[in-house]
């Protein structure tokens, strides 16, 4: 460790997790209950703090490897955490390299300015300290899963996350939706990650069983980036290139698919459950439940992006199965365009977001599908779209709930006209959504155009037509809910004392609209690649120039639509009828959902083996006990307490051991 | 008569049936008996079958030594301290139940 040097931020990495932890432990059992007031303040702080050390290690680390030039992965600290055996124990630590340290930044920043945010927008609630603490918990967790070094710790912090996001859900506990919306989150995610557990096991026995061999020739090149004791579920093992070929070469194929593939497709199944993606992205528009801030935090910028993080962790793996990438890509080009379009009929403000955030989600899924180890343009531009996402939306959620603070209700039919009630939120969310439109010189216009070129750079024609066409919609239905509620008249009588959000509130919407207008200009494929790192390439005309076309189509379009009373928007939408229907009711996934698990799995496999469980299992206990409690029952009649009749037996069984003893010896 | 006795000593063989004797009226008393005093004087026959026993192999198997009467004379103390003890839980019970009939002590069945 000593040859890198490391600096005071990245020596004491461990704070990262640690501080957040700590305050969530503080605030949670001491502080929340005295002072509601106190808890806010001292959850915020830490975790300001901790953003302050995520920049410090950020500069660090670039500041170890600049720009430009390779960038390993370092662990500045590690500890054994749980033994099982030589050769197999689970280590816990810091694992620093481009995209953790992009996800620290992301995660600490977005979070300390939710943090803030809820200071106010929570003011007043009766879980104010229970939310600050559940807060907390989040961040730590997530911090956690963003510098897991091996896939063990990543899965506990990833199922703490879970378990955030359900509290944070369900936070109004006393509404029956909340808490069903709760439960379906926790339980979809539950599902999907059944099938990450099975993909962590086959990669783990894989990892296990060839790391005798191969061992000896990995470790040695590690040691000096801080890995002392390699283990075979660390991610620097299991993305090894040697690692990689031993398992394609050894690990033979199920039914017709190679054992890595199998096992990254499941990892996957993982990640799509946490990022939402098609079929399993119905957890995340009834997740709106929960509280503004927690949309924007968890549901937005940071949990939800758990699953692309994941994807990009384990790149190598998923590039050295290219089948597993494919699944990658066409899913999340397929959950971007199916949400787009339902994106375009919701009236909830919140769920047209959680739709759009589903879109952007696949986007960057897509963005990772379409790489490859060769042509790694895909994992810089997900990583970057990640990175700028998280600021726009947050912004956009904040926006939101900024306005709902305001008005009391989630229809964006009753709203309109807020544009000068509340100047700053309108601006905010204006330059948000101009920045997810792909508006230049706007956040969202380079990651998205980097995308773009990077899935016309592999040849994706399909995922790029798809892709773009996406960007439109997303221009379209983003601006149809900034003039339905920020322009026109008012639409009901809520907007008319609405006020402008107090500064606590406004203050981290101004910071992310400044972070909204300037991220894109970060120069990201310097910084972030995997393998070789990318030349930065100048913006491609003949890709920006169509997705600012139809960037600019939908803008118009929706505002064709949308301005003034939108009257022009209810005729198209009748005259779509049955189309219009099915798209608004989510294409019925839903109600998929419950035929399958009701009619179908209920009727025909749970109630045959909860019949089998009542009759059969429960029968042959039932029937062991009646059997013990009737022979207990009928025998009890031997122990009559009188001490003659027990002496009638013991004389009579003397004598008849006597009598066998003898015949024995008559016998023989 | 005399002569008749010394010239038809009991054998061995003859003790043990007097000691079995003993021992099965001892135990059918045992089983039988009500009364708790009759209960105990049934287990004082046989355990004086049991010391006729050691004086009898005593007497025929080593008659070099007298380990066999020293034990029948532990029996014989060791039965009357049982005696001692038995009469006096016996009286005790006799106090608090009027009665010292076994088949009346069934207690602790319950």
């Amino acid at each position: 460790m000593d040859q890198l040097n490391l600096g005071f931020a990245l020596r004491n990495a461990w704070l990262i997790p640690a501080i957040p932890f700590c305050s969530f432990a503080i605030v949670g059992l001491f502080i929340a209950p005295m002072s509601k007031k106190l808890a806010g303040i001292v959850a915020t702080a830490s975790v300001f703090a901790t953003a302050a050390l995520a920049y410090a290690i950020a500069w660090e680390y670039f500041t170890l490897f600049p720009a430009g030039a390779a960038h390993p992965a370092i662990i500045p600290f590690s500890f054994e955490w749980l033994r099982y055996q030589p050769g197999l124990s689970v280590t816990a630590g810091i694992y620093v390299d481009p995209i953790s340290v992009l996800l620290m930044v992301v995660v600490t920043t977005v979070s300390a300015l939710v943090h803030l945010y809820s200071n106010g927008y929570m003011h007043g609630d009766e879980g104010f300290g229970r939310f600050f603490t559940y807060l907390n918990l989040f961040t730590f967790s997530m911090l956690g899963l963003v510098v897991a070094p091996n896939i063990v710790q990543m899965y506990v912090c990833w199922e703490l996350v879970g378990v955030s996001s359900f509290l944070l859900i369900g936070f109004y506990y006393q509404k029956p939706s909340a808490v069903a919306a709760s439960k379906k989150a926790f339980i979809v995610t539950r599902f999907a990650d059944l099938g990450f557990l099975i993909g962590v096991l086959i990669l783990g026995y894989q990892g296990y069983s060839s790391f005798p061999s191969l061992q000896g020739s990995i470790a040695p090149e590690l040691v000096k980036y801080g890995v002392t004791n390699l283990q075979p579920i660390d991610f620097l093992y299991i993305n090894h290139p040697l690692v990689l070929q031993s398992l394609l070469a050894n690990g033979g194929t199920i039914m017709g698919v190679s054992l890595l593939t199998l096992a990254m497709v499941l990892v996957y199944s993982g990640a799509a459950g946490k990022s939402a993606m098609f079929p399993l992205h119905i957890w995340l528009p009834d997740a709106m439940e929960g509280p503004t801030p927690v949309s924007a935090l968890i549901h937005a910028a940071t949990m939800v992006v758990a699953g692309v993080y994941l994807v990009a962790r384990l790149f190598p793996s998923f590039a050295a199965s290219e089948q597993a990438l494919l699944v990658v890509a066409y899913v999340g080009g397929f959950t971007s365009l199916l949400s787009a379009i339902i994106g375009i009929t919701q009236d909830d403000i919140k769920r047209v977001l959680a739709f759009s955030t589903l879109s952007q989600l696949g986007y960057m899924m897509l963005a990772l599908g379409v790489g490859t180890m060769a042509h790694p343009l895909g994992y810089t531009a997900s990583m970057f779209h990640l990175f700028t996402h998280a600021f726009f939306k947050a912004l956009l959620f904040l926006g939101a709930g900024a306005v709902i603070h305001a008005v009391h209700t989630n229809d964006i039919w009753e709203m309109g006209g807020l544009r000068k009630k509340m100047p700053i939120t309108h601006i905010t969310f204006l330059v948000a959504t101009l920045a997810i439109s792909g508006i230049p010189p706007l956040a969202g216009f380079f990651s998205k155009d980097e995308i773009l070129a990077a899935a016309l750079g592999n040849h994706f024609n399909v995922l790029f037509g798809v892709a773009l066409f996406v960007a439109g919609v997303t221009a379209f239905y983003m601006f149809r809910i900034y003039f339905v509620t920020f322009w026109g008249p008012f639409r009901s009588h809520h907007p008319e004392h609405a006020h402008e959000a107090p500064f606590t509130m406004w203050f981290p919407l101004a910071i992310l609209a400044v972070l909204s207008v300037i991220a894109g200009f970060f120069p990201m494929a310097e910084y972030v690649s995997i393998g070789e790192p990318l030349e930065h390439e100048g913006i491609n005309w003949a890709i920006a120039g169509p997705a600012i076309g139809v960037a600019v189509f939908g803008i118009a379009l929706a505002g064709f639509f949308y301005s003034g009373e939108a009257k022009r928007a209810a005729t198209v939408a009748a005259a779509f009828g049955v189309l219009y229907r099915v798209v608004k009711q989510k294409f019925y996934v839903d109600e998929l959902y419950i035929f399958v698990t009701k009619s179908v799995i209920f009727q025909f496999v749970a109630r045959p083996i909860a019949w089998f469980d009542r009759h059969v299992v429960d029968g042959g206990v039932n029937l062991s006990g009646f059997v013990t409690r009737r022979s207990g029952a009928n025998l009890r009649h031997l122990q009559t307490g009188q001490v003659q009749t027990y002496s009638v037996w013991y004389a009579g069984g003397a004598l008849f051991i006597l009598l066998v003893l003898w015949a024995a010896a008559m016998g023989r | 008569m005399t002569e008749f006795l010394a010239q038809h000593t009991p054998t061995l063989t003859h003790w043990l049936y007097l000691s079995t004797l003993l021992f099965s009226i001892g135990l059918y008393g045992l089983l039988t008996r009500r009364n708790a005093v009759g209960i105990l004087m049934a287990v004082e026959l046989m355990l004086n079958s049991a010391a006729l026993n050691f004086v009898v192999f005593n007497r025929f198997c080593a008659p070099a030594t007298v380990d066999g009467q020293i034990m029948a004379i532990f029996v014989i103390a060791a039965a009357a301290a049982e005696v001692v003890v038995g009469m006096a839980i016996f009286v005790a019970l006799y106090r608090y139940r009027g009665t010292v009939d076994v088949n009346a002590m069934d207690t602790m069945k319950d």
